[in-house]
């Protein structure tokens, strides 16, 4: 396992009241996200752990990303990973800042 | 959640099953994914968890009526028991035995978790014991069986220790799974791949024609609900007679279909007429033909 840990500036914070989020499953090419508010409204931590060595540059990149176009401040998302393609990574993550706005039941 | 539209339960997670099980925000999770109970075994084998070791325990309601509730998660490790996932099982048993709570739990399982085989066999006989303590307080188990993984190995153990048992067409209920049978005994015994074969011996239209489990439902998340609510209407017994009445029923299918070769045979001398025709059945004819063919089971498989 690889353990990869991203405090990044968020230009948006999270909406809504929601405390907790959790989206996907830990299965091959899937991942699970957990979504936690914690922390300054400008700020959005991500710690990763990913059975895929090696590939750090890619998680910089899509997490960057992330914060950069949804509104992700305010969070600590922790990320448990079964080897999933950026592209999955980036809906899941969008799917989650989605789920932790909504209003509560 | 939108009426009369069409929710696999077989494609559906576990936690969008108890949302369509449930009533409407009547969930509360014991030990959610925010607590990471994870497994102690997986980083051994550099294997990635899961926050909530692939079962989702809670109470709920279901039509107003009070229960406590799992589900298993078939797509994390095949749903299997491991240490911490079978140990959240047992405490929501043992919760319902001091409650007198009625328990529903979704199946959706590969059986024991390898990485972790000691402690997910240990939590299997706990399971089993902690069913039996529930039913002794007078409580029902309902299980639900209609996932990707189906219901095998240690889960079929505990399946047959519920009270009562819904499946759908595409769930599967079996000790040894397709593969485990191939592996050991030749695909010349039984070829994995041969999907309706596999569907023909351990498959819902099966399992529901030899009284193996009693409801048998659409793969509709609506559906599933429907057939809970029937499972937990039924009376709560649990007694030394039903248990010998169901030993009796046991033996006696060894005698009338020991000698049978398919699952077509049981079914023709169950007395289905066109027996190839009914894994092409849909469920309503399908539920025609078994009223007065299925052997009914007595609340023990």
């Amino acid at each position: 396992m690889e353990t990869l840990r991203y405090e990044l500036h968020a230009s948006r914070p999270a909406g809504g009241t929601r405390k907790i989020a959790i989206v996907g499953v830990v299965a091959s090419g899937n991942l699970e996200v957990l979504l936690e508010r914690s922390g300054a409204a400008d700020r959005c931590v991500i710690e990763i752990a990913t059975a895929a060595r090696g590939f750090a540059d890619l998680w910089a990149a899509v997490t960057a990303d992330f914060v950069e176009r949804r509104a992700a401040g305010g969070l600590i998302i922790t990320i448990n990973d079964g080897g999933a393609r950026p592209d999955t990574v980036a809906l899941r993550l969008a799917q989650g800042v989605r789920v932790i706005e909504e209003s509560e039941a | 959640m939108i009426a009369n539209h069409h929710h696999s339960w077989y494609e559906a997670s576990a936690r969008a099953r108890l949302d369509a099980l449930l009533d409407h925000a009547s969930f509360t999770e014991f030990l959610g994914p925010e607590r990471r109970e994870v497994s102690p075994h997986l980083p051994i084998f550099d294997l990635p968890r899961q926050f909530d070791d692939g079962i989702v325990v809670g109470a709920g309601q279901i039509d107003g009526r009070p229960v406590l509730v799992a589900a298993q998660e078939g797509r994390f490790m095949g749903g299997a028991f491991g240490e911490v996932h079978g140990a959240k099982l047992t405490g929501l048993l043992r919760a319902a035995t001091a409650m007198r709570r009625d328990v529903v739990i979704a199946f959706d399982t590969g059986g024991v978790r390898l990485q972790e085989a000691n402690a997910g066999e240990v939590a299997i006989a706990e399971i089993m014991r902690a069913i039996m303590d529930v039913r002794l307080a007078g409580a029902q188990v309902v299980g639900l069986i209609g996932g990707r993984a189906g219901c095998y190995g240690g889960g079929s153990l505990i399946a047959g220790c519920c009270s009562a048992l819904v499946i759908s067409e595409q769930g599967r209920l079996s000790v040894s799974g397709p593969e485990v049978i191939e592996t050991n005994r030749g695909a010349e015994e039984f070829d994995s791949r041969d999907r309706a074969l596999v569907w023909r011996t351990m498959g819902g239209k099966h399992r529901y024609l030899i009284g193996g489990v009693d409801l048998f439902v659409d793969d509709d998340a609506a559906a599933f609900r429907s057939g809970a609510l029937a499972a937990l209407d039924r009376p709560a017994r649990f007694d030394t007679a039903m248990l010998a009445a169901e030993q009796a029923r046991l033996e006696k299918r060894l005698t009338r279909f020991g000698d049978a070769f398919d699952g077509t045979d049981l079914w023709s001398r169950l007395g289905v007429a066109d027996a190839a025709e009914v894994p092409d059945l849909d469920t309503q004819p399908f539920l025609y033909i078994a009223t007065g063919t299925r052997e009914a089971s007595d609340d023990a498989r």
